[in-house]
């Protein structure tokens, strides 16, 4: 018989009084067997604590299953705790959710050009430039290059069309030309063209931002010198009621339109600009603000969207202003203005026949 | 902060007596009195209800323990006595997650358990070397030695079970398993 079933039976006091004593005779005897002995019983008390243990817990478990947690937690808990829980639990997905959704808002505003500086921070402040659609630019396209394969004509114009335009006017007789700081904003080249139809190409040599003003010069060969502007700038404010005109290119052709100054601020008190309720569009940017003596009395550059009859035009005077303020030494000499008005006594039809020629175009490129 | 807690409480006495005859019905009666203290205590410091119950759980463990050796002196509340286990072991507990430096709001009185505790731990190691041995003995090993050491199943009965022909059979199949068990105990 194995000794672990001797050791067992005698444990288990299953030996009769002979067998008992006999072993335990041995046991004596022997410290072997007596280590094993020991042994035996302690491994048999820790397989019976084993058991008891896991009884236990499963019986706890059965009663913890039938107990109604969440009611014994109201009980015991003091008011705001569970705010706090929960606040402990879910902070991180808070803050996730947050960056997520500031992250979305500036990217959104960011890809929109909320953030761009210029004057389309102001909602329903449009600047007039033009700007050409998709699909008269494939048409221009397709016709450009008609012309070049019919008539195999060489041209200096870039054969794609221009993206954005606006209008411009002579400042003196010597090739200078004044229109708005947004239309030649981002230019890569600046051509203006003139009512017949010819462009030059020009460079940009001052702009004034904040006035909204931007100066170019022709540099193009072809381009022939005015010998003498009709028209005068105003140096002095004009008054309200003052009968005005401009001539642009918010199309094509040249375009004229008239209204009168009703204000002698801008866009939400801007003392830069009179307000003028004469319809203009884009492409009407940069043109001459006229008063009916044939003076420059501003530079249309503006109007307010969703309300009716308020276009923006910057004041002579500040245009003479930044003007003025173009450094000699990046062009060698001041730049002039011209002084000499030739239009006062003619009639409106004879006055915009003689402005017209001065009157460009300004494409961007 | 706190509110005290009002439930009706077993004598500790009876309580006593009751683990010592194996009853369950103070098994039932200790947790329902003191399990919501405890409750409070964990969830009160950075705990959850799983945690509660588990700490819970191992006081209980402990104070069965402790009152079925048979020393156990009744120098205090019962209470008393599981809110400071529970209250030792979880900030261990705490400590080991190092989401507590070791501070934690008080709800009762507290004794030192240090000696108890460690008597678990050392208790706890070794169920969790008996519970993989067994898991390794593999069937019908498990289930024979199972039966017949911890739920004291007679060797007729697991004869019968296990389609043994004799007793002996059964018996000599014991032993092997017992054999083995020991091995993979020991082993650890």
């Amino acid at each position: 018989m194995d000794i672990t079933e001797q050791i067992e039976t005698y444990l288990l006091n299953e030996m009769s009084a002979d067998e008992a004593a006999a072993f335990e005779r041995l046991r004596a005897s022997d410290p072997d067997l007596d280590q094993k002995v020991v042994l035996h019983e302690q491994f048999i008390k820790q397989m019976k604590d084993y058991g008891e243990h896991r009884k236990l817990i499963s019986d706890m478990n059965a009663i913890h299953s039938s107990l109604d947690i969440e009611s014994i937690k109201e009980d015991v808990m003091p008011f705001g705790l569970k705010v706090r829980t929960m606040w402990r639990k879910y902070r991180v997905n808070g803050a996730v959710a947050a960056s997520v959704a500031l992250m979305a808002v500036f990217t959104t505003l960011f890809s929109t050009g909320y953030f761009n500086k210029a004057t389309s921070i102001r909602s329903d402040y449009n600047a007039l430039r033009r700007e050409w659609s998709r699909d008269i630019n494939t048409k221009v396209k397709r016709s450009q290059n008609e012309i070049l394969q019919n008539i195999n004509a060489t041209t200096k114009e870039p054969s794609a069309p221009s993206l954005f335009g606006g209008t411009g006017f002579a400042l003196n007789t010597e090739g200078y030309v004044v229109t708005n700081y947004h239309v030649v904003k981002g230019a890569d080249s600046v051509y203006i063209e003139d009512n017949d139809g010819n462009s030059f190409k020009t460079t940009t040599v001052y702009v004034h931002p904040s006035y909204d003003i931007a100066v170019l010069k022709v540099t193009d060969a072809s381009f022939k010198l005015p010998k003498s502007l009709p028209y005068s700038f105003k140096k002095s404010g004009a008054d309200l009621g003052l009968d005005v005109y401009t001539l642009g290119y918010p199309k094509d052709d040249i375009t004229y339109t008239r209204g009168y100054l009703s204000s002698k601020s801008g866009y939400a008190g801007d003392t830069l600009a009179y307000q003028v309720d004469i319809s203009v569009n884009g492409g009407n940017s940069g043109g001459p603000l006229l008063d009916s003596k044939g003076n420059v009395v501003g530079v249309v550059n503006a109007k307010q969207d969703r309300t009716d009859g308020a276009s923006f035009a910057i004041k002579s005077a500040y245009l003479l202003e930044a003007i003025d303020a173009i450094p000699k030494d990046s062009l060698g000499r001041k730049v002039s203005v011209n002084t000499k008005n030739t239009l006062a006594s003619l009639n409106r039809g004879e006055q915009i026949k003689k402005i017209g020629n001065y009157i460009y175009m300004v494409k961007v490129y | 902060m706190s509110r005290m807690i009002k439930r009706s409480e077993p004598a500790d006495n009876e309580v006593i007596l009751g683990i010592l005859n194996g009853s369950k019905g103070i098994l039932e009666e200790i947790y329902k009195a003191y399990f919501p203290m405890i409750l409070q205590l964990v969830v009160m410091n950075n705990g959850n209800d799983d945690d509660a119950k588990d700490v819970f759980q191992e006081s209980v463990i402990v104070l069965y323990d402790k009152i079925k050796k048979g020393d156990f002196v009744l120098n205090s509340k019962l209470k008393t006595f599981i809110y400071s286990v529970c209250r030792r072991l979880w900030l261990k507990r705490l400590s080991q997650k190092s989401r507590n430096t070791g501070n934690i709001t008080d709800f009762e009185d507290v004794l030192t358990v240090e000696d108890d505790i460690e008597r678990h731990e050392e208790k706890d190691r070794q169920f969790t070397m008996m519970e993989s041995a067994l898991g390794r003995l593999g069937e019908p090993c498990k289930t024979i030695i199972e039966d017949y050491y911890i739920n004291n199943r007679s060797m007729q009965e697991i004869c019968e079970k296990f389609g043994y022909t004799n007793a002996d059979n059964a018996k000599n199949q014991k032993y092997k398993c017992l054999q083995r068990l020991k091995k993979l105990f020991f082993q650890v």
